[in-house]
């Protein structure tokens, strides 16, 4: 073991001009079909979001570390890699959503990418929150911590998508496991 | 503690436990790929396993569907780019001439009740039309799936659906399909398996099964699976020359819902522009001038679904603004519209029939709708953008058919 199952990070929480959490944020509107022929993963950040109503500008505000928070169902659509790879590009360490689409998730999971499911955590916790603030996920329990805070609890991963995020990706997972 | 259909089917291809929430490693009986993402998956093997042999050619096939034949340059290459590797490793390709990949591998009996299938075609769940298993995945997983024969996945909770009532003509599938869909919505069947139950499941046809399952990926469901009926046996021992048996849920297994779907008045539906789930009754939306309607897709290219179209059409003609498009499922129901005299029923009805394949719902195989444009259709997604610039309204074969004769949304 290598990778780490601590993320601390500061967080990005998907809200629109409202203040309401973003459900249902599809693959179009991560990673716009435009820029589908492009194969770097180091040119795909620049567009994540790109077709996102207020959220054009997180490629030049996000840092290295930081932690991306999303209301349900986030990434439903197609079944496009890019959509996870933008994020990779623009260093997030950690992908949080109260549900995610069922590929998008197997997508990320199998590329080694830490997402982690957190039923309610943007509609049913009081709002606590808040883009700035740092949280730190145990990605073996699930716990969410603010300081000395629990905010929620996510699904630990499993076996399995330890087992591929340590190894790096499914491929390398497959070659060193008995599957 | 009894299984479920699915549960089942997994407990039979695994060594892993299998309960609702536990990842399991499944073995497949098959694996393919279409031409959208089948030239990833190809990427993905030469990087990952140079010229590796996959693990067994015979479960491993393409099936070209989307774009059929390729009308641009970039998807000519990639459909090659199968091709070359499928003539390499000794794979079966079902090439731009077959139809949809879906329905070709049950008219191949390449997939019967218990079968376990994925592919990279997101709609791959309606093989639970056989009581079989199947699912869409990226293009990793599915290189993945070529070399290995397995796959990892979560077990999901089954919710029962009992539909009471009966479907009696102008009713068909498709409207039992847009009232589910209507009452429990685009997240109804989120992350479940759902098996289906009631007299009017017990007597459907693989057709009407076929539409039935199309669009659990609309009610958000991982697969909606229908318990085998002796059709079904009997067309899926035919059709791949093995003995068959059908895989039921076990009388004690266990539910996380069990909900009720009464049909007993049930009109003709259709689902407004911009969502599967926004359905209403074609009543409350007639008059609605139609310019385009499309017969076909996964959902309602059957030969049952074009019947029913052709049925209404016979001997008149549809209204002059109206352009009106036929794409049978597969090369199979194309054949059986010419000999049974259907192809001229169409064409003196003034419309156009297009070579099997996706047609009007993938990427502009017959066309797709300009702004302001309003089609009905009878594909399972109507989102913004999809078909085009204009409006889709979704039906089924009765109801568009009508309103192609009348150029208005009109209720059989
Ligand atoms: S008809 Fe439409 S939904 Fe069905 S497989 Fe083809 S593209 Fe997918």
């Amino acid at each position: 073991m290598n990778k780490p199952t601590m993320i601390s990070g500061r967080v990005w929480v998907l809200r629109d001009s409202d203040g309401r959490p973003l459900d249902d944020i599809d693959t179009d509107m991560i990673y716009h079909n435009a820029h589908l022929a492009i194969t770097d993963l180091r040119e795909m950040g620049q567009y994540a979001f790109g077709n996102l109503e207020g959220w054009q500008d997180f490629p030049s505000r996000v840092g290295t570390g930081d932690i991306l928070i999303a209301g349900g169902n986030f990434g439903s659509g197609s079944s496009r890699q890019q959509a996870v790879d933008c994020f990779v590009s623009l260093g997030v360490s950690l992908l949080i959503a109260e549900s995610f689409g069922a590929i998008y998730r197997r997508n990320a999971i199998n590329s080694g990418f830490p997402i982690i499911a957190c039923p309610g955590i943007l509609h049913e916790s009081k709002g606590q929150l808040v883009s700035g603030e740092t949280v730190e996920v145990d990605l073996e329990t699930g716990e969410i911590r603010k300081g000395e805070e629990a905010v929620a609890r996510a699904r630990p991963f499993s076996e399995v998508q330890m087992g591929i995020y340590q190894a790096g990706d499914l491929f390398s997972y497959a070659r060193s496991h008995e599957v | 503690m009894g299984q479920t259909i699915i549960e089942k089917i997994f407990a039979a291809r695994t060594s892993d436990p299998v309960e609702p929430g536990r990842i399991i490693w499944l073995e497949l009986d098959a694996r393919t790929a279409r031409d959208f993402g089948g030239a990833n998956v190809v990427k993905h093997l030469e990087r990952e396993y140079a010229d590796d042999p996959v693990a067994d050619p015979a479960k491993t096939f393409f099936t070209f569907d989307c774009v059929v034949p390729a009308n641009t340059i970039p998807y000519a290459n990639n459909q090659q780019i199968c091709r070359d590797f499928a003539r390499k490793h000794d794979v079966r390709l079902y090439d731009v001439d077959m139809g949809i990949g879906s329905h070709v591998v049950i008219e191949k009996g390449l997939v019967v009740p218990g079968t376990t299938l994925v592919g990279t075609d997101s709609h791959l769940n309606i093989l639970g039309a056989v009581g079989a298993f199947g699912q869409g995945m990226g293009d990793q997983d599915i290189a993945f799936t070529f070399k290995t024969g397995k796959t990892w996945f979560e077990v999901p909770p089954t919710l029962r659906v009992t539909v009471k009532g009966r479907l009696e003509p102008p009713l068909t599938p498709k409207d039992l399909n847009l009232a589910i869909l209507g009452q429990i919505g685009s997240t109804g069947g989120l992350g479940y398996s759902m098996e289906f139950y009631g007299e009017v499941i017990e007597e459907m046809g693989i057709a009407g099964r076929i539409t039935l399952a199309s669009q659990a990926t609309e009610m958000g469901a991982v697969i909606a699976m229908l318990p085998p009926n002796r059709d079904v046996l009997d067309y899926c021992r035919e059709r791949s020359g093995r003995e068959i048996e059908p895989i039921l849920a076990d009388d004690n297994a266990e539910y996380v819902k069990n909900l009720e779907i009464d049909i007993t008045n049930l009109k003709p539906m259709v689902s407004r522009p911009g969502a599967p789930h926004d359905v209403v009754e074609a009543g409350a939306v007639k008059g609605v001038r139609v310019d385009s309607v499309f017969f076909g897709s996964c959902t309602n290219g059957r030969l049952e679904d074009l019947e029913v179209a052709a049925s209404i059409l016979r001997g008149k003609r549809v209204a002059p603004h109206v352009m009106a498009k036929v794409v049978p499922a597969t090369r199979e129901v194309y054949g059986d519209l010419l000999k049974k005299g259907l192809l001229d029923v169409f064409y003196e009805a003034g419309v156009i029939v297009s070579n099997p394949g996706c047609g009007g719902c993938a990427s502009g195989q017959i066309g797709m709708t300009g702004k302001g444009e309003v089609q009905v259709s009878t594909s399972n997604r109507n989102f913004r953008g999809k078909q085009g610039a204009g409006d889709t309204y979704l039906a089924g074969p009765a109801v568009a058919a009508v309103s192609a004769l009348a150029g208005e949304i009109t209720s059989p």
